[in-house]
């Protein structure tokens, strides 16, 4: 069961001859998870495969999505005496449209990194006196977590937990990708724990719609590798299926169990996507039999409108037209110290792989 | 963030549903853990863990399946 | 040493701003307390120049000067305290030169409200930590500010030591060719550090590896090694000293993903946390740049010296140039960087 095994080299290396000895023309597969873009990017899996294979990063990182609206939502929070912002860490250097969150705990906000949402119930519980708000970012993978730490804290009876949602669903955003007339992509590695918690079925209407293969891809070196080969064989034998090359984590119908807790929290809703613009159904927001719970009702946050993006290309790099280390600002204007825009500070951020693991340099 | 750590369940603390936790061990690191989501876990189990929350028992069967066809990987052509 | 803190608590259970304030109840804490505890005794007070000639008297020519101030949080950690570094720390930059510290200086930053039996437990760490470092602890200073400020105790030491003639140890000697070893696994302090703090709490055995350092250097050199150059990753990590060497010697260095010693539950928290291992702080290893002739007897060295079971050869200088590459287990070649701020603040 250890990891080690799916970081073997020789096993990687026996993957790659074998994609090697499969593919008989060029393809073009996209990975939608920012943990997969990090992996391939650390192991130099795009430098391992053969020039036939191109990989190209998708919108998989819900930091680099979140609209800088939301973002100065919980700076404005965090800038409130009375208000303790708790948030994964790697929210605190995206940018707002003026400061972040950093910026905020340096000037004297309340924000506190944690590691669950459940652990932001546990400081409420223990500190009545405050107002404490989980910034509530991620895709399906996250949900759960999120809903039950509301549901915790009704259960509890807390009445200074809420949370500022910004959550995604990962197949509207492939949808958008699909519907583009000019999309290069002919295959899809879907990403793993998204699946493990919502199940293959929201992926098969894709296939049927687009006829593209989708192979439910885990996150080891191994992993990726696997996926990528299953799709090059559906690719080289003209099929287009959905495909499961992470069984031992993601199975057809998902986590029920975590589904019904999502679902009894969370409803989808529109949501605008850095970079992609609003997608209908592609968030999840809370029901109205939660509403007590949302952090924007609560403190009467309104949304400003999205700002002109101005020099950050965040938006092609996310749909996977611009590679990171091909944008004009990369390494001198854009920065992980002075990012422009969310991909480059975020840990799953397709910028931010680039920048550290291959350089400056393109 | 869509990185899960897999782990192995030490114990369990029924707390109630909402409350289920238990003790999980990745490889020397112990960290205690929501289980609500995975009802059927045992002690012993390996469980994948993200945000504090286990989203799957890991199967074991289907692990062992992937690495036996990996190994088979090398003698064949594609 | 005594188990019981030596002031009557009953009259002075914290510490007071009276207590730095130069009067009568700062002479009782320095003669009740401070003093005796870290063993400055002999007409050499806070007041007084410390004489530190007799302590380098024969240790050779050439003086080497550091100081440090440390600020870690939480103040006890498994594996070591704030004493304990602030002994290490200094010592160890002095190691790093070759030197070997005689004498320390040490400046308490006391909160008020500090309970007596903490700062108590503090000292005896300073204490018991040079004596293990053959280092005496000869001058030093106490203030105290108010409460809400110095989250409890800041602490500065100094060190003073001799660089043995012939012994020259710098990036200015790193050659192209020389091999670069490593003391023991990376990443401990760190992680032993952020393993207590709200939010991230989880059960862990790591300890610190907080420890001297001049022991190991000095078997180095007595089995009669050239060494070229020594580095302690604190801050930043192994990344962070080997970056800056190979910038200062204008050399390239390729390190070996592989063959980096990292303990597993080290590498665990890491990655639960979402830490690169090269860029966690250590407190009591060191990297060495050696002739590639000497590599494997530098390593015997290093495998025996305390902590050094994980000891390895984990690299080698190449051409002139400046930057550091990390070739990875897939033989997949990457830059290797600082890490990108404040990762893991109040680390030391």
């Amino acid at each position: 069961m250890s990891s080690a095994d799916y970081r073997d080299p020789a096993t990687v290396h026996r993957l790659i001859d074998a994609i090697g000895g499969t593919v008989t023309r060029s393809w073009t597969l996209m990975e939608i998870c920012g943990g997969q873009t990090h992996a391939i990017l650390r192991a130099g899996l795009d430098r391992l495969l053969p020039p036939a294979v191109t990989l190209v990063h998708g919108p998989g990182c819900p930091v680099c999505v979140t609209p800088v609206g939301v973002i100065d939502q919980a700076i404005a929070l965090a800038g409130r005496p009375d208000v303790t912002l708790c948030s994964f860490g790697d929210m605190l250097r995206v940018p707002g449209s003026r400061t972040d969150l950093l910026a905020a705990r340096a000037s004297g906000g309340d924000v506190r990194v944690v590691y669950s949402p459940l652990d932001a119930v546990a400081i409420a519980g223990r500190e009545p006196g405050r107002q404490v708000v989980f910034f509530a970012v991620g895709f399906e993978t996250t949900a759960p977590a999120a809903a039950a730490a509301v549901r915790q804290a009704q259960a509890l009876g807390l009445t200074n937990f809420s949370l500022l949602c910004a959550q995604v669903r990962v197949p509207p955003a492939m949808a958008v990708i699909l519907e583009a007339p000019d999309c290069r992509i002919h295959g899809f590695l879907a990403a793993g724990h998204v699946c493990t918690v919502m199940g293959l079925a929201e992926y098969a209407p894709l296939v049927a719609r687009y006829r593209v293969p989708i192979v439910v891809t885990g996150f080891e070196p191994v992993d990726i590798l696997t996926g990528v080969l299953h799709c090059l064989r559906q690719l080289e034998a003209g099929q287009a299926r959905l495909e499961n090359a992470y069984e031992r984590a993601a199975r057809t119908q998902g986590n029920p169990a975590a589904q019904a807790l999502v679902g009894e929290v969370f409803e989808f809703v529109a949501r605008d996507w850095r970079g992609l613009g609003e997608l209908p159904e592609s968030g999840l927001g809370l029901r109205a039999a939660y509403a007590d719970f949302d952090a924007a009702r609560r403190f009467g946050l309104v949304e400003a409108p999205t700002p002109a993006p101005g020099e950050c290309l965040a938006g092609e790099v996310l749909q996977g037209r611009l590679r990171p280390d091909r944008c004009p600002a990369f390494g001198s204007r854009c920065t992980p110290q002075r990012p422009l825009g969310a991909p480059m500070v975020s840990s799953e951020g397709a910028c931010a792989a680039y920048y550290r693991y291959r350089g400056q340099a393109a | 963030m869509c990185l899960a750590i897999p782990g192995q369940v030490l114990d369990l603390h029924d707390g109630g549903g909402l409350f289920a936790r238990g003790r999980v061990d990745f490889g020397g690191v112990v960290r205690e853990v929501s289980l609500i989501c995975t009802p059927e876990v045992a002690v012993g189990d390996w469980v994948l863990v993200h945000a504090g929350m286990a989203i799957a028992v890991v199967d074991a069967a289907a692990a062992a399946r992937t690495l036996a066809e990996l190994a088979r990987l090398g003698g064949e052509g594609a | 040493m005594d188990s019981v803190c030596p002031l009557p608590l009953d009259d002075y259970p914290v510490v007071l701003l009276a207590h730095g304030g130069g009067g009568r109840l700062m002479q009782q804490l320095l003669d009740g307390l401070i003093l005796p505890t870290l063993g400055v005794s002999g007409g050499q007070g806070p007041h007084d120049a410390a004489r530190v000639d007799e302590l380098l008297a024969g240790a050779g020519g050439r003086l080497a000067f550091t100081t440090d101030s440390y600020v870690v949080r939480p103040l006890f950690f498994p594996g070591g305290d704030i004493g304990s570094l602030a002994v290490c720390g200094t010592v160890n930059d002095l190691a790093m030169a070759g030197a070997r510290a005689r004498a320390l200086s040490v400046s308490l930053i006391l909160e008020e409200g500090l309970p007596m039996q903490t700062l108590w437990q503090v000292l005896c760490s300073l204490r018991q930590t040079a004596e293990a470092a053959g280092v005496r602890i000869v001058t030093g200073d106490t203030k105290v500010v108010e409460r809400g400020r110095a989250d409890g105790v800041y602490i500065n030491t100094a060190g003073i030591g001799a660089v043995p003639a012939g012994v020259s140890i710098h990036p200015g000697r790193v050659r192209a060719g020389d091999a670069v070893l490593v003391s023991g696994d990376i990443g401990r302090h760190g992680i032993a550090v952020m393993a207590q703090r709200e939010g991230l709490q989880f059960e862990t055995t790591i300890e610190s590896d907080c420890q001297p350092l001049w022991s190991t250097v000095a078997a180095l050199l007595d089995a009669g090694l050239d060494l070229h150059c020594l580095r302690d990753p604190t801050r930043g990590g192994l990344a962070s000293a080997l970056v800056e060497i190979a910038r200062q010697a204008g050399v390239d260095v390729l390190l070996d993903e592989a063959a980096l010693p990292v303990a597993p539950p080290v590498a665990t928290a890491c990655e639960l946390l979402g830490f690169d291992p090269l860029h966690v702080a250590c407190e009591g290893r060191l990297v060495a740049f050696v002739p590639a002739t000497q590599a494997q007897a530098a390593l015997d060295v290093l495998r025996r010296a305390p902590g050094g079971e994980r000891a390895a050869l984990i690299g080698a200088v190449g051409a002139p140039g400046g930057r550091v590459t990390l070739r990875s287990r897939y033989g997949i070649d990457r830059p290797l960087d600082l890490p990108a701020g404040e990762l893991l603040p109040r680390i030391c």
